[in-house]
């Protein structure tokens, strides 16, 4: 029995695997679906909503964080922001947004926007406040002014807090860039929600294709806080942990 | 509890209009951001969505709380594999819990077990990593205090370590509490009616989205106070931690 069902379960992701390589006719009949094409039209959709938003995210998000953090002014607010933006379903966003504002790239791209501000805010904000006010007061002793001292300083030591709010605002929008589907925009989603057309090897293609897309996103974005985090904090962070 | 079960078609066949009478009929079929009378007509039609929503929330984070507290038990004396378990929660953590669900449909095919096994596996990272942080922060002068009076390691566990590491055990409850109920709207799509059934039904009706979408918020924010109050009462010394992101 058990060994029925261990085939039965490779042959779906089997298939799964043949969907993404292979042309096929849909379950409806008439119109081909999956293969490469198509796999790369939709994952290039996918990829192009999610920067659109993370973008947009970082724009507002990061200033603001980090502002407030410079003056250490606006805690409450910071830390709220990033604790309500958790209780919002994403599925309420999406519908909310199609419902009430509208469909198509700019609409989702606000949408997946919003989701994404609550961890940047919050995390740039906890990342700037937390730099040692040493190391602030050390920076304006050598002459240095606010701007600098933001640029200089701050920055660069709250590099991993603010990137780990990234990181999580990244992979929750491509996520949510899945529901992308319900609001006019095709994405990755069209494969996992339109079971009727694409069977089961074109659901469970989908859902291969988001997690390794949000595998790689949070892999690249970790290399890329390798690549930013200053070197004396790297060595710090090591003597700590060793 | 399978009663409780909607059956739904394959997904995107299944959007239709649904009854949308009740309450102020032109109000309704302008669309308006709100329509009370509706809503009070119909608001029995969210109950169903809303038990079946706390219930998957209850049953996740209690499964996700005991697992990832049976791995910080086990950590606890082994430190080298904190890194390992922290990694390997990560890991599951990244996977889109939409993604996660079709996953397993090979395996686990739809419904409350695939609900579930996705809810809780989201919940592992955030809880196991509050309990080793709140492990970490017991002052070691505690510890030796409790060495001293004849403690053996598990009563030292248990008496001492566990006690003082309740404000960021319940932190990590709260976050992991407030993000299951969000994302358990999305457990539609596993076919289990929570509230995210009426969102996806009736996609372009203003007051239908309103209320569920409000219906969950307010969910999240009742469950957190409830964890808030139970740290009060577990943990009266000291004043809930403040939480960010990081």
């Amino acid at each position: 029995m058990s060994g029925v069902l261990h085939l039965g379960v490779l042959s779906v992701f089997g298939d799964a695997i043949d969907f993404i390589f292979h042309q096929q006719e849909a379950r409806t009949g008439q119109t081909q679906v999956g293969g490469p094409d198509q796999v790369l039209h939709l994952t290039g959709q996918h990829l192009k909503v999610t920067f659109l938003a993370l973008g947009v995210a970082g724009a507002i998000a990061l200033p603001i964080g980090v502002a407030l953090g410079h003056v250490g002014r606006g805690e409450g607010v910071a830390i709220s922001v990033g604790n309500a933006g958790r209780a919002v379903p994403e599925l309420a966003l999406i519908a909310f947004v199609a419902a009430f504002i509208g469909v198509g790239l700019l609409n989702v791209t606000f949408a997946l926007a919003v989701l994404g501000i609550p961890p940047i805010l919050t995390n740039s904000y906890v990342g700037v406040s937390q730099v040692d006010r040493n190391a602030v007061e050390a920076a304006r002793g050598m002459g240095m002014r606010g701007l600098q001292i933001v640029a200089k300083v701050e920055l660069p030591l709250a590099v991993p807090t603010i990137m780990a709010g990234v990181r999580t605002a990244a992979v929750n929008i491509l996520a949510t860039a899945a529901l992308a589907s319900l609001a006019g925009l095709s994405t990755l989603g069209d494969l996992i929600l339109g079971r009727n057309v694409y069977g089961d090897a074109g659901v469970v293609a989908g859902a291969i294709l988001i997690a390794l897309l949000a595998v790689g996103l949070e892999l690249g974005l970790a290399g890329i806080q390798w690549l930013l985090t200053p070197r004396g904090l790297k060595l710090t962070r090591a003597e700590a942990s060793a | 509890m399978t009663a409780a079960v909607v059956q739904l078609a394959p997904p995107l066949a299944q959007v239709t209009i649904h009854n949308r009478t009740g309450g102020n009929a032109s109000c309704v079929a302008q669309n308006k951001v709100f329509c009370p009378g509706w809503a009070f007509d119909n608001f029995d039609r969210y109950t169903t969505p809303l038990l079946n929503q706390l219930l998957l929330v209850v049953v996740a984070v209690a499964i996700g709380f005991a697992v990832a507290f049976a791995f910080a038990l086990f950590s606890h004396r082994r430190r080298w594999l904190i890194p390992t378990f922290t990694a390997a929660t990560g890991v599951l953590y990244t996977i889109p819990s939409l993604a996660f669900i079709f996953l397993l449909l090979p395996i686990t095919g739809l419904g409350w077990t695939t609900a579930i096994i996705v809810l809780s596996v989201y919940t592992l990272q955030i809880i196991y990593r509050n309990i080793v942080a709140g492990l970490a922060n017991v002052p070691s002068e505690s510890k030796d205090a409790g060495r001293g009076m004849g403690m053996t390691d598990g009563q030292l566990f248990w008496k001492v370590e566990l006690p003082l590491a309740m404000p960021e055990l319940i932190a990590g409850l709260r976050i992991a509490t407030v993000s299951t109920v969000a994302i358990s709207t999305l457990m539609v799509f596993a076919n289990v009616n929570t509230l995210g059934a009426p969102l996806y039904q009736q996609i372009d009706f203003k007051t239908n989205i309103v209320i569920a979408g409000v219906l969950s918020i307010l969910m999240a924010i009742v469950l957190d106070l409830v964890l808030l109050v139970a740290q009060r009462l577990l943990a009266p010394w000291r004043k809930p931690v403040k939480e960010a992101m990081v």
